[in-house]
């Protein structure tokens, strides 16, 4: 233990100036300034919260204005004359209910066959014995290494050859390939003991068998994983439903908004409209957020964004 | 023997288990080979063909054209090649400005959330992870109206007397505006004349633009929430006794965050700026929904570049060949920074640090030679225990 010290004081204590003697009154010093320090974080971190939280709050605040207040006006929380009337043109008098339905359509579907898909494969390199398996493997940790954002026009070019462009086909396929969900179930199988299934194996269930009623249900916590990332991932995906559709009735919230936003639907500025159409394409993941929140922050897996 | 474990592998328990490793496996495999690597295969051919986007790309009137689509980009002289300087250079900027500051700033909020003393720890991460959760789409039409000329960044810039500028309206760079706050407006004629890529080195040098500082902004807003998660869950797997023993020994905080737990920080820092650094090259969805590349094509990225020269001009081959010089530019940079940030015994630098630690070590009796290795943290994890 002694010569640990002597390891790292020296690196560490270097630099110390005062190496005053450890008497009680210093420790009452220190409490003190544990009291000064705490105040300065607290102060520091509820100065932080503000500046994160303030653009959410001005944008609901700015969607329920006016056009002419929310020029006038941006940073008022509180609107002078309270009007619901961009979002009652939101959902009355504009294809916002069509992005909304084609989104979630698609998230639906895109989220169940990655959670089917991922575990599966994830179940199949952690657990079965096969010839191939490390080629699979090794495939899809260089295919992870592929930039999203390169694949844009290639993209595109597999959907419009295999005829699938302006299809729900087209846009929800392509977005079942996940190779990091399968990365993660794989973790997640191989941290299950191996015995339970062996078990039933002994007693003759089929390996899909013993997927299925066993090892499935034992891994919620990294299902659930998946399904956050897979929502989120494609709820707020865009650039593929770009590339891959061009029929305004396919059109998603990200597309829609995002065409809003460079002034399809509006005369002058709109900002009510664009900021209340923003809003509510981020509550479902806002939602999902505080039911899983638990889990997102818990997990350093779930905290990846692309 | 190995004939008789795999027969008696087929015969037991786990039969039939190739077969369904494979069956498992086959959806994803498909799924990924066609989405994926053949994508990437035709997009090489298109890359150096003359395709013009009607058809396939593989009929007998697309031809092969070798390396001109790159040459034109890379040395053409044209407007290709400018607008591909162009965009390079506002994504370096955007690089160069981003990585480091959301990673000091992820670090800053990870350290202070994490503080054992503090209450209210939930309310403070989910408010600096929640903008991480929403869709670049809408963030981005958030940030279109909180920096437009009469938005609510420019009014709370006006109570301190400060008189904002129009944001996405203002292509002038920020390093110019800071050299002609000191009376330069001019570069010198060696920096003006001379270009590479189509850009002028002084542009080269100009800085993001305004309107690109705003997305720099954002994309610091938007990211640090994931990268501080990252940050926390590293930070809550030390174990407290390194620290501790620094205590004891009478390092101050500040010595204490840089000399012990930074370090012992290396593997997420490292992931953190790989992670931001692939990230922040692909720039598509917030200058698609924002401003498209304008104003004066200062937030034209390599991405939105590649999908307006073929979606939109009908280069298909040129926008290919941005994409694939995009991909070799990201693993590049992967690379250098995985050589910078390697394993390395002691540093120069660092070993200057230590030289009158050394000295006092030897002055005091001590073997000099232990004092090198602890800075590698296992090892004085290991010496710990």
């Amino acid at each position: 233990m002694s010569s640990t010290t002597v390891q790292n004081d020296r690196p560490a204590a270097a630099p110390v100036r005062d190496p005053r003697p450890r008497t009680p009154q210093r420790r009452r010093h220190r409490s003190r300034t544990t009291i000064v320090a705490s105040s300065i974080t607290y102060a520091i971190l509820v100065v932080l919260a503000v500046v994160y939280i303030m653009p959410f709050l001005i944008q609901l605040a700015t969607s329920f204005k006016t056009d002419a207040e929310a020029t006038a006006n941006p940073v008022a929380l509180i609107p002078q004359t309270f009007t619901t009337a961009a979002y009652q043109r939101l959902f009355l008098n504009s294809d916002f209910p069509v992005w909304f339905a084609n989104s979630a359509v698609v998230t639906v579907f895109v989220t169940l066959g990655r959670v089917f898909f991922d575990s599966l494969a994830g179940y199949a390199l952690a657990r079965l014995h096969f010839r191939g398996r490390s080629v699979v493997f090794a495939a899809l940790v260089a295919v992870m290494s592929v930039p999203m954002v390169v694949l844009l026009i290639p993209k595109f070019l597999v959907i419009n050859q295999l005829g699938i462009y302006d299809s729900y086909t087209g846009m929800i396929v392509p977005l079942l390939a996940d190779a990091a969900g399968v990365f993660i179930m794989k973790g997640f199988f191989e941290s299950i003991p191996a015995s339970v299934e062996e078990q039933a194996r002994i007693d003759g269930a089929g390996t899909f068998r013993v997927f299925w009623s066993i090892v499935l249900p034992m891994a919620r916590p990294a299902l659930i994983t998946i399904i956050i990332l897979s929502f989120q991932g494609s709820w707020n995906e865009l650039a593929h439903f770009i590339v891959s559709t061009q029929n305004p009735d396919l059109t998603t919230l990200t597309k829609g908004v995002a065409g809003l936003a460079s002034g399809q639907l509006s005369q002058g500025s709109q900002y009510p409209l664009k900021l209340a159409a923003a809003a509510i394409m981020t509550i479902p993941v806002a939602v999902l957020f505080f039911i899983f929140q638990r889990r997102i922050m818990n997990s350093s897996d779930g905290a990846v964004k692309e | 023997m190995s004939a008789t474990t795999s027969r008696s592998r087929r015969t037991g328990i786990r039969r039939g288990e190739a077969a369904s490793g494979w069956v498992f496996t086959a959806p994803v495999v498909l799924l990924l080979g066609v989405f994926l690597v053949v994508p990437v295969l035709m997009a090489l051919w298109v890359s150096f063909s003359d395709w013009g986007g009607r058809g396939s790309p593989f009929s007998s009137d697309v031809h092969f054209v070798g390396l001109k689509n790159y040459s034109t980009l890379l040395g053409g002289g044209g407007l290709a090649e400018q607008d591909f300087g162009m965009s390079l250079k506002n994504n370096a900027w955007y690089v160069v400005l981003v990585v480091p500051i959301q990673t000091a700033v992820a670090l800053g909020l990870a350290v202070l959330v994490n503080r054992a003393i503090l209450r209210g720890r939930g309310f403070f991460r989910t408010a600096f992870y929640f903008p991480s959760v929403t869709s670049s789409v809408a963030i981005t039409v958030l940030w279109l109206f909180l920096f437009s000329t009469s938005g609510a960044v420019n009014k709370v810039l006006s109570w301190f007397g400060i008189h904002g500028p129009n944001w996405f309206n203002d292509p002038r760079g920020i390093i110019h505006n800071l050299l002609a706050a000191f009376g330069v407006t001019q570069g010198p004629a060696a920096l003006t004349q001379n270009t590479a890529l189509g850009v002028s080195w002084w542009d080269w040098l100009g800085g993001p633009s305004v309107a690109m500082s705003a997305y720099i902004i954002m994309a610091i807003f938007t990211t640090s929430g994931t990268f501080m998660l990252l940050f926390i869950a590293a930070l809550q797997n030390l174990g407290g006794d390194v620290t501790e023993a620094a205590m004891m020994d009478g390092a101050n905080g500040w010595q204490r965050f840089w000399r012990i737990t930074l370090p012992q920080l290396r593997p997420t820092l490292f992931t953190v700026l790989t992670l931001g650094l692939i990230g922040c090259w692909q720039v598509f969805d917030q200058i698609y929904t924002g401003t498209q590349g304008a104003p004066g094509k200062t937030t034209l990225t390599p991405a939105f570049l590649s999908y307006q020269t073929s979606f939109v001009n009908q280069e298909w081959g040129q926008g290919a060949a941005i994409a694939f010089i995009l991909f070799v530019i990201i693993v590049l940079f992967t690379l250098f920074q995985r050589w910078v940030l390697r394993e390395r015994a002691v540093s120069k630098r660092r070993m200057r640090l230590y030289q009158p630690a050394l000295a006092a070590g030897t002055a005091a009796g001590g073997a000099p030679s232990s004092v090198p290795s602890s800075t590698d943290d296992s090892d004085r994890k290991g010496a710990l225990r």
